[in-house]
């Protein structure tokens, strides 16, 4: 069995009077320790996709199945949950709380664990010890740098050591060197650690970095 | 608890903001205590008065006399175990800016029925045996700046005249809501310069047990139903109630205030709880997407609003108790023993708590509703 | 160069919550000032229309009040033949001796009696007072007939025409109702004076009023019946007297008034601050935008005052607004000088109205001040960042 199993998915949106479809019918499997790249120009649904994965949004019709749970048909109250354990999310721009440090944003989805203080303290520690920024650890948002303040996007998405990690063009708003940075951080922690990493760019060098790439155009999949 | 550091850290985000509302709060619960206050005060007056204590006054308006025979017939009725008299005296002192009550009394009963009004032994004896003395309140001493032997000249308007007393006694209330600023001198010096024709302005009575107040009265007030001079009996309470009640509908116009003074603060805390959550869209999307729940977000907005109005009615109903309690504040004279009572203390907090509910409830839904979704679009 | 007001008014628009919760806030502070001024005014205009400058009250001398007062029979009689007193249409002087008594009536509403003012009056005190009756007729002579105020007639229990008022031991049957154009007269009870004097205060008036021939000749009368060594009185004009009495209360609800609303439009600028603080923060790329475009920091500062000005404008409008419908109502104190209820409509002027929008403008001055500051200094460049 699959990680990710998308079943017959339907995605529709209404907007104004129109209806917009973005799947009509989409079935795709990941498997545990992947590393897939998705692309497809704007407008492709690839963030939606991403949306539907972490629960965020809701399929209009078909089944979404995440480590054997049923994605689609839980309450959001218990998906708010299964988030918290299962899913890391980074945004194209970063999304970082201002009014808290590096390190607090990070320690943000420890407080829903059942974690001590210094539990918590010693897993910041470690995650941002991984993306390289231990030295950042006191700082805010508005004093790191873009590609700074996109690794502790990321430090915060696998703190909880989640089940998959969705990644939003997290190298839309970088530049050259930065992206590079965050692409090769993505491909140790699929290596070294093993994370089933789903990452939605437009950017063929990104891509590279994949282990599969998937091409999602008017919401066909295409390998 | 573990997310406290968050709603701090929110706190902060708007210093001045923050700040400011909490002072508007404050200064809200400052006025709130203030204004309540009064009520309380003049309401103590009756609260504090004795069950076993009666007055007697003339039917018809407390400015007409009783008879002095009324003394005997009085202590005769079955359950008064004590009687005393007095009279107002109308007088200025000075320029006259400055009023204060004056009575003569008959001393020893006097003195005898009112134990809250206390006199050093030796100041006692001086004002019981000496005609012209005067018992003169604490308070009214240091507003004039009188010393005890000192002779002081009042001039009468009831009475007219000048009258000098010399100051034998002074006396301390044990109980706050009793006026330090009285003037009590001796009713038989008013009845001496009078020729003997004045007669008691009301009388006091003290009662064997409390519970016979109703039918002392009941049987005082038929006695001399139809004599020339019919009584009104009444219980030290229900005559300090009357006299609350002079001042008009105090009580409500104080209670509007003091609902126009929440009202106000309530747009003012409701609209920073707002404006602050509206800026906040986009990162509490965020917090939903790392998996806090709606209903935590939702308490995170109400523990903020909580936190700012508590820290306010903390300072302004604290600050209200301390400065009135520090400063000695009696309303000049016309609310002796101003006190921010807990009673008080409690209402306010009592007020704040639906203050934080009332601006943070329409925040906090809008947080605990939001569409991840959309906001994040708005964020993307 | 000025920027429009109406870029102002779009912004104000556009927050249509956040605007009307701030002028809210300034709307209950304004409401506050206006019925508390309202209830200062309403009380010493009462007292102030029931004195006539063309009326002298004379009270025994040394007396502050007409409770406290005695005037003998004779003293009167001398008094009332006093040329510079002024005659009425049969030619009889305009001169009125009068007994002045506070009694307890029972109030119509709940248990408990109220201090009321009972004046016995002989037939001259109409015409000198300016009375008119609304209802029934006047007081016959020689019996035990009253008139009462119509500010009482509402307010105490047994005060219909025909009904029966027990005072003094004896029962006074109730034939008319009078006004006074509003003044304090209105919560009084009238009789003759013939009958008051026996069954209170015994043979001695406690005042006499009378009109003035000519309004002038006071200080002349004043002089006159003060040196007259027969009669120990003191003379007033009546204007005088009554608002002598209103002095120590109005002057408590003013200070009242401006206590309780300066602490609250301090916090009503608090909330302006916050406002206008939020609006200058979001509206930072515009800002700067119009200071590229040159418009000179003045203009800015301006711009932002004026539209916290506006938010103000609307909250002292909708302040006037609130406090407006308690024009007219009617409550009572005590006037401390008799010991007597005096009952007094609010009265909300078009000056407190206009007082309490200039009120509401400066809160949103001094509110919009440090906000519009900080916009009119802000440097493009980090604004643009």
């Amino acid at each position: 069995m699959a990680l990710v199993e998308v079943r017959n998915v339907h995605k529709s949106f209404q907007r104004d009077s129109q209806v917009i479809e973005v799947f009509e019918n989409l079935t795709l499997d990941i498997a545990a320790g992947s590393f897939t790249a998705l692309m497809g120009p704007s407008g492709s649904g690839k963030s939606t996709f991403l949306n539907l994965l972490a629960g965020l949004d809701r399929p209009t019709s078909g089944t979404i199945t995440v480590a054997g749970a049923a994605v689609n048909t839980m309450s959001p109250s218990a998906l708010a949950k299964w988030r918290a354990r299962h899913i890391g999310f980074v945004f194209q721009s970063y999304n970082l709380l201002p009014v808290l440090t590096a390190a607090q944003n990070v320690e943000l989805p420890l407080l829903l664990a059942p974690l001590s203080k210094k539990e918590r303290a010693e897993r910041v520690r470690i995650a941002l010890g991984v993306v390289g920024l231990e030295d950042r650890m006191v700082h805010y948002p508005r004093q790191l740098s873009g590609g700074q303040e996109q690794r502790v996007a990321i430090a915060r998405a696998i703190v909880s050591d989640p089940t998959l990690t969705l990644l939003d063009e997290p190298t839309g708003q970088l530049d050259k060197k930065s992206a590079q940075e965050v692409l090769t951080l993505l491909q140790r922690l699929n290596d070294e650690f093993h994370k089933t990493i789903i990452v939605v760019t437009h950017d063929a060098h990104a891509a590279e970095k994949a282990k599969q790439v998937l091409h999602l155009d008017k919401g066909v999949l295409a390998a | 608890m573990k997310l406290l550091p968050l709603v701090f850290a929110n706190l902060r985000r708007h210093r001045l903001r923050t700040l400011l509302t909490t002072l508007g709060v404050a200064l809200a619960m400052f006025l709130f205590a203030s204004l309540r206050s009064v009520v309380t005060t003049l309401n103590a007056g009756a609260e504090v008065a004795s069950a076993e204590r009666m007055g007697v006054q003339n039917k018809m308006a407390i400015v007409f006399p009783l008879p002095m025979s009324y003394r005997e017939r009085l202590a005769a009725v079955p359950g008064v175990v004590a009687v005393s008299w007095a009279n107002w005296f109308g007088g200025q002192y000075g320029d006259g800016k400055v009023f204060f009550a004056q009575f003569a009394v008959d001393p020893e009963s006097y003195l005898a029925m009112y134990p809250e009004v206390v006199v050093p032994p030796d100041q006692k004896e001086a004002f019981l045996h000496e005609r012209t003395a005067a018992l003169v309140g604490q308070g009214l001493m240091e507003v004039f700046g009188w010393k005890l032997g000192q002779d002081v000249t009042i001039r009468g308007t009831i009475f007219p005249g000048d009258w000098t007393f010399t100051i034998r006694a002074v006396y301390t209330p044990s109980v706050r809501a009793i006026d330090d600023r009285s003037f009590i001198f001796r009713y038989d010096y008013l009845d001496e310069r009078t020729q003997h024709r004045v007669t008691p302005g009301w009388y006091a009575l003290k009662l064997q047990d409390a519970a016979l107040a109703p039918q002392v009265a009941h049987t005082i007030d038929a006695m001399f139903e139809n004599s020339s001079a019919p009584t009104k009996t009444m219980t030290e309470k229900a005559f300090n109630q009357s006299f609350v009640t002079m001042w008009g509908n105090v009580q409500f116009l104080m209670n509007s205030i003091g609902m126009a003074v929440v009202f106000a603060i309530l747009m003012v805390t409701a609209n920073a709880m707002m404006m602050t959550a509206r800026e906040r869209t986009g990162e509490v999307a965020v917090l939903k997407t790392i998996g806090f729940t709606d209903r935590t977000l939702f308490g995170l907005v109400m523990a903020e609003a909580g936190l700012v109005t508590l820290t306010g009615a903390v300072l302004g109903l604290g600050g209200a108790k301390l400065l009135y309690a520090g400063t000695g504040f009696n309303g000049f004279g016309f609310l002796p023993g101003f006190d921010v009572t807990a009673g008080t203390v409690a209402v306010g907090l009592g007020i704040t708590l639906l203050l934080a509910v009332a601006s943070g409830a329409v925040p906090a839904l809008r947080a605990y509703r939001l569409s991840i979704v959309q906001a994040l679009r708005h964020v993307e | 160069m000025k920027i429009p007001l109406v870029y102002n008014l779009r912004s104000i628009a556009h927050r249509p919550v956040s605007t009307a919760m701030t002028a809210l806030g300034l709307a209950l502070v304004v409401a506050v000032f206006v019925a508390m001024l309202a209830l200062a005014g309403g009380f010493r205009a009462t007292l102030a229309r029931t004195g006539s400058p063309d009326n002298v009250v004379v009270l025994r001398r040394g007396a502050t009040s007409e409770m406290e007062s005695g005037v003998p029979r004779e003293s009167a009689r001398l008094i009332a033949a006093d040329p510079r007193i002024a005659s009425g249409a049969d030619a009889r002087p305009l001169v009125s001796p009068e007994v002045f008594v506070v009694i307890n009536i029972p109030r119509a509403v709940g248990e408990g009696v109220n201090n009321v003012v009972a004046r016995g009056v002989n037939d001259e005190a109409f015409a000198v007072r300016n009375i008119h009756l609304v209802a029934g007729r006047k007081f016959a002579s020689g019996r035990s007939e009253i008139i009462l105020g119509k500010k009482i007639v509402p307010r105490f229990a047994h005060t219909a025409i025909g009904d029966t008022l027990r005072f003094a031991n004896r029962d006074w049957i109730v034939v008319g109702h009078f006004a006074a154009a509003g003044s304090a007269l209105e919560s009084e009870i009238w009789g003759e004076n013939e009958q008051f004097m026996p069954v209170f205060r015994g043979e001695v008036f406690q005042s006499v009023i009378f009109r003035l021939r000519d309004p002038a000749a006071f200080d002349e009368v004043k002089r006159a019946l003060e040196g007259d060594q027969r009669l120990q009185v003191q003379a007033q004009r009546e204007s005088a007297f009554y608002a002598g009495q209103s002095t120590v209360l109005t002057r408590i609800l003013t200070f009242l008034a401006i206590m309780i609303t300066s602490v609250m439009a301090v916090g009503a600028v608090f909330g302006a601050v916050n406002t206008m603080y939020a609006a200058v923060s979001s509206r930072t790329p515009e800002i700067a935008v119009l200071l590229t475009l040159g418009f000179a920091p003045r203009s800015v500062l301006a711009s932002f005052l004026s539209e916290s000005v506006a938010i103000a404008l609307l909250g002292g409008v909708a302040g006037g607004l609130l406090a407006l419908p308690i024009n007219g109502i009617v409550t009572s104190t005590t006037n401390w000088n008799s010991f007597s209820e005096v009952a007094f409509a609010f009265r909300v002027t078009p000056g407190l109205l206009v007082g309490g929008v200039i009120f509401a403008v400066v809160m949103g001055l001094v509110g919009g001040f440090f906000p519009a500051w900080r916009a009119a200094r802000l440097q493009v460049v980090q604004a643009l960042r």
